[in-house]
């Protein structure tokens, strides 16, 4: 017997969820990155339940493409926090703020 | 029914974890944590058929990814995430965007339930490195074409953000050289981190 489709979008969607709330939750902008990791692989595991229970190799395929541009994402922003880190002496999202005035 | 065994095992092990991630505030805890969900997500892929699929998630995630994560982590030396000092109206927003999204999974989970097709596939070889591969070189290349692209340019990003920085060898010099916004940010979050 294998678990039911419903049963892989339920633990997908309880994923997600606990990463949104992360990401307002958190006022690190390290944080708060991993907390869309989390999201990232949550939608990874949809593609994946839905592809075994097709039998259709583009849902494998789009999760290959989702972690090469997470890493690139990966690369790009903590490039970011390390300059924001330089000009700010911290990396609160709080402290990101010279645009509003 | 052993699948099924471990799916659970590891289900309650990736949401222990996720959870982990965003209830601890010192950030190392917060990696390893979120290195946890990365190898339970793996598990259960291969309970789904997918070995290349898993392997490229240790690979990728649990491997380059989180260690660039820890390395800036441990870089920085950053103190604990007091979480909302300041906004308090965040915690309706992220209450309220929580419980959408779970009624949100509580339905899809209903519905599906309800659909009449629930058979799994009986075909175990789509996960296969073979399949992956003939279909990404062949129906697929030009996307993957276009992700090479893309690493090459976040590559390139990186490393032309990382040099211009490196210029100056202290704060104070990047601070003039980016007209003195730097500088005076640098003495407000110090005077804030007085007052604390």
């Amino acid at each position: 017997m294998e678990p039911s489709l419903a049963s892989y979008l339920a633990l997908s969607g309880i994923l997600f969820t606990i990463g949104a709330v992360g990401v307002i939750f958190k006022r690190n902008a390290i944080g708060m990155f991993m907390c869309i990791e989390l999201m990232l692989n949550a939608v990874n595991l949809t593609f994946v339940a839905f592809s075994r229970y097709y039998a259709d190799v583009t849902g494998q395929l789009f999760v290959f493409m989702v972690m090469s541009v997470a890493a690139a994402e990966a690369a790009v922003g903590l490039g970011i926090i390390i300059a924001f880190f330089r000009n700010r002496v911290s990396v609160d999202v709080d402290d990101a703020s010279i645009l509003k005035n | 029914m052993v699948t099924t065994v471990f799916f659970f095992l590891f289900a309650g092990l990736a949401i222990a974890s996720a959870i982990s991630l965003v209830y601890h505030k010192n950030p190392l805890y917060s990696a390893v944590s979120l290195i946890g969900v990365f190898i339970a997500l793996a598990c259960i892929y291969i309970t789904l058929a997918a070995p290349f699929i898993a392997a490229v998630q240790i690979l990728v995630y649990a491997g380059a990814i989180m260690v660039l994560v820890v390395f800036v982590i441990m870089l920085l030396n950053l103190e604990d995430d007091n979480a909302l000092n300041r906004l308090k109206y965040l915690y309706f927003v992220g209450g309220g965007l929580g419980l959408i999204l779970l009624v949100q999974t509580f339905f899809v989970f209903y519905a599906v339930m309800r659909a009449p097709k629930q058979t799994v596939n009986q075909n175990e070889t789509v996960g296969k490195t073979l399949n992956i591969g003939a279909s990404m070189y062949t129906e697929y290349l030009l996307p993957v074409e276009i992700v090479g692209v893309l690493l090459l340019m976040a590559i390139i990003g990186g490393v032309i953000m990382v040099r211009r920085l490196s210029e100056g060898n202290n704060l104070r010099q990047v601070s003039v050289e980016t007209g003195n916004v730097g500088d005076t940010g640098k003495v407000e979050s110090d005077l804030k981190k007085a007052e604390r």
